[in-house]
């Protein structure tokens, strides 16, 4: 993935290929947690905004979930504006420069571009990167100035990840007054709990965050929904209310063994070494277990930053045990392709039957169920079937399960007035954002099961803007 | 966004201090059998502290520690006038509380603290309440005082003979079972393997036991699992599931295993911070 010398071709004639990312190389960076992806330099940038169309009818645009001006950011970003194509992309997305790095563009608007047809899509996710941090030392200086107060209006959100931290800032930036609780004790949800410095740098979440507190957002840290602060308590101090708690509950794998020391779950892991920030342990108090030999269970993004931070932790080998194929995986590409370069393997078309242990009771090995592809099930994926009697004992003393979340009880349980769907997500009116009770909103993960950043972003975009609408009448 | 700490007892000279919390958001809604998850600065672990006791007029949080790692040394080295990085609550289910005669409540060592605070509730709701209480020995029983204030009877056993009986506190919750029909619940609060000896004590007696465990956690809400605890062959969360639990049901030797997960990292960090104050 290094950077190709730059070609010289006929003036008017667009590249069928976008201009590469340059990307530390592999063997440098499977050990440390600086970034991976370096970013355009100016020139590779206004290279590739060269590339657009400028279509008509922009496509990229109605697959955005937060329909980002694509097309005229770009052009403004051609002409070598930086700050009108900072401002136009602020316009409709508070977290550019986390979106950037971590959307999934390829099935969004890269999946959209017409380019994309014949050649390569324009890279509109690392040209948004770089516009975003041009601006990022001075993201809370270049923000949307706050409106003046509107008659004492004010928002509650609960939780500070991607949904809650989108919704306060478009309610902020119409003066409304905004006060966001989170648990933890950092602001960002999945962005610093979650997603590993070398995808993120934490830095890039503090000045974005850093922009809404200039924009007037107060956060309030180590306050839990549900436990410090109350639903019922908050609708009645506040105008409106925005849940954005996400869907934390660790999935399990449900087999013997699963609660020897050694196992864990990603979030546990993830948490430890990002919040925990356990790679710079002992400066900082909070362990990662070691592992020499580490099995992740799952082939989702989430698994793939298990697998890489295990890798950067110092294990000497990193599977990525799977009952299908690497062709199956539910992880983006490029994040297969970046762990592959990295040094993790892939222990395909099997499933794990129960971990085991050693004399002293601690995590020597996870014995697997050889499976094969089968027929085609409802997603369209082949069914894994087990091969009858097959099974081999793979040795590890680490092992993450990957295997998703479902809702975090905390708050449901202490909301009971709330209305849930079957799977115990909340319910809300699709068009704005509102639950069963009224002028409380709701969205990202813990409305749709776990998703993705720019999903939970859209569903706060959208219910910002209903909340505005309502408040201040636009 | 950090707590002031408004008061410090030391209990035990260097292991265990009673601080007091300006916490008025946790103590609004503390309940007997809560806790609360702290970081002493920026740098720090999250580590869960169960609440000892809550003044709802005064704002105030009580929590006693010992000095086991760097956490807790930390905490120790702070005084009245210093503040706690982050301090998050009230988490947990708070202990389950109802009427029903006599109920004995077993602490050992600072759970003795945690305990006073359920032996309290108990009291409200008009339950008989025995405190049972024990240590090595008598300078090292803690809330003895606190308890006698407002418990029907008191036992005390230190393993050494220098204050109340000698010997093992289940031993005198043994004695109180044989003799007293009408105990509907045991409560205890403590050290692992005193827990463990208090559910084999009373499961002769078929009477309910409750104990209070207190794994590893990080985040405390429910997030991550480090906390899970086998009852009755199924896992439980102890953070949102928990804390307390059936007592006959609990696999204690998983629980100890857990505890002990990261012992070689928590010497480094407790022997870099001793080095670092010397």
């Amino acid at each position: 993935m290094n950077a190709k010398p730059s070609t010289t071709r006929p003036a008017g004639k667009k590249s069928l290929d976008r201009r590469e990312m340059p990307c530390q190389p592999p063997h440098e960076r499977r050990s440390n947690f600086e970034e991976v992806a370096l970013g355009y330099t100016k020139e590779m940038a206004l290279e590739e905004a060269s590339r657009c169309l400028h279509c008509k009818k922009p496509f990229c645009v109605s697959g955005c979930p937060v329909q980002v001006p694509i097309p005229d950011f770009i052009a403004s970003l051609a002409k070598d504006d930086l700050s009108a194509a900072y401002h136009i992309i602020k316009s409709t997305n508070s977290l550019p420069a986390v979106c950037g790095r971590v959307c999934p563009q390829e099935h969004q608007c890269e999946g959209k571009c017409v380019l994309g047809v014949k050649g390569q899509p324009v890279a509109i996710g690392r040209l948004e990167r770089f516009v975003a941090d041009s601006f990022l030392h001075a993201a809370a200086d270049d923000c949307p100035e706050a409106l003046p107060r509107r008659g004492g209006k004010r928002v509650a959100m609960l939780g500070a990840g991607p949904a809650s931290l989108t919704c306060a800032g478009i309610c902020a930036a119409k003066g409304l007054a905004v006060d966001v609780f989170e648990g933890l004790h950092e602001p960002g949800g999945v962005l610093v709990y979650g997603i590993p410095a070398f995808r993120l740098p934490k830095n890039v979440v503090a000045a974005e965050i850093g922009a809404l507190r200039k924009l007037g957002v107060r956060f309030h840290l180590n306050c839990v929904g549900g436990r410090t602060v109350l639903l019922q308590e908050l609708r009645q101090d506040y105008d409106a209310v925005f849940i954005g708690v996400g869907a934390g509950l660790p999935v399990f794998l449900g087999i013997p063994g699963e609660n020897l020391v050694g196992v864990f779950s990603a979030n546990e892991y993830l948490t430890r070494v990002n919040l925990g920030r356990a790679y710079a342990f002992p400066e900082y108090d909070t362990p990662a277990f070691p592992g020499k030999n580490v099995t992740v269970f799952g082939a989702g993004n989430v698994a793939m930053d298990a697998a890489r931070t295990a890798l950067r932790m110092g294990a000497e080998s990193v599977h990525i045990v799977y009952r299908r194929t690497r062709y199956e995986m539910p992880a983006r590409k490029e994040e297969i392709e970046h762990a592959e370069e990295e040094g993790v393997s892939f222990a395909e078309l099997s499933a794990p039957l129960h971990f085991d242990a050693d004399a002293d009771m601690r995590l020597c090995s996870v014995t697997l169920q050889i499976m094969a592809l089968g027929e085609a099930d409802a997603s369209g994926r082949r069914r894994p079937v087990p091969v009858d009697g097959k099974t081999r004992v793979f040795p590890t003393d680490l092992a993450i399960v990957a295997l998703g979340t479902r809702a975090n009880p905390l708050l449901l349980d202490a909301s009971p007035e709330l209305e849930r769907t079957e799977r115990g997500y909340i319910k809300v009116d699709e068009t704005t954002g509102e639950t069963s009770l009224p002028n409380v909103f709701a969205g990202g993960d813990i409305v749709t099961g776990a998703a993705t950043v720019i999903l939970a972003m859209g569903a706060g975009r959208t219910a910002g803007q209903e909340i505005c609408r309502r408040l201040v009448g636009e | 966004m950090a707590t002031p700490i408004l008061d410090k007892e030391s209990l035990i000279p260097g292991k265990t201090s009673k601080l007091v919390l300006h916490a008025p958001e946790i103590a609004a809604k503390a309940r007997p059998g809560h806790f609360i998850i702290l970081r002493t600065h920026d740098k720090g672990e999250r580590i869960p502290l169960t609440i000892a006791d809550a003044d709802p007029e005064r704002g105030t949080i009580i929590i006693v520690y010992l000095v086991l790692g760097k956490s807790t040394a930390v905490l120790e080295g702070m005084a009245a006038g210093d503040e706690i990085s982050d301090v998050c609550g009230p988490l947990g289910r708070p202990t389950h509380i109802e009427k029903g005669g006599t109920v004995i409540c077993v602490g050992g060592g600072t759970g003795i603290a945690a305990m006073h605070h359920i032996a309290k509730g108990h009291v409200r709701v008009g339950n008989r309440v025995v405190g049972a209480i024990g240590a090595r020995s008598k300078n090292l029983l803690l809330f003895e005082k606190e308890l006698t204030s407002f418990a029907d009877e008191i036992l005390i056993s230190t393993d050494d003979g220098s204050y109340g009986r000698k010997g093992l506190v289940t031993e005198l919750l043994r004695e109180k079972l044989e003799q007293d029909g009408s105990v509907f619940e045991v409560v205890a609060v403590g050290p692992v393997p005193m827990m463990e000896a208090v559910a084999q004590t009373t499961r002769p007696f078929g009477v309910r036991t409750t104990v209070s465990l207190n794994p590893i956690m990080v985040d405390g809400i429910g997030m991550c699992g480090a906390c899970r605890v086998s009852v009755g062959g199924q896992t439980k969360f102890a953070c949102v599931d928990g804390p307390e639990f059936d007592g006959h049901l609990v696999d204690f030797d998983e629980l100890k295993r857990r505890l002990a997960a990261y012992r070689a990292q928590e010497q480094i960090s407790f022997e870099l911070y001793g080095k670092a104050q010397q």
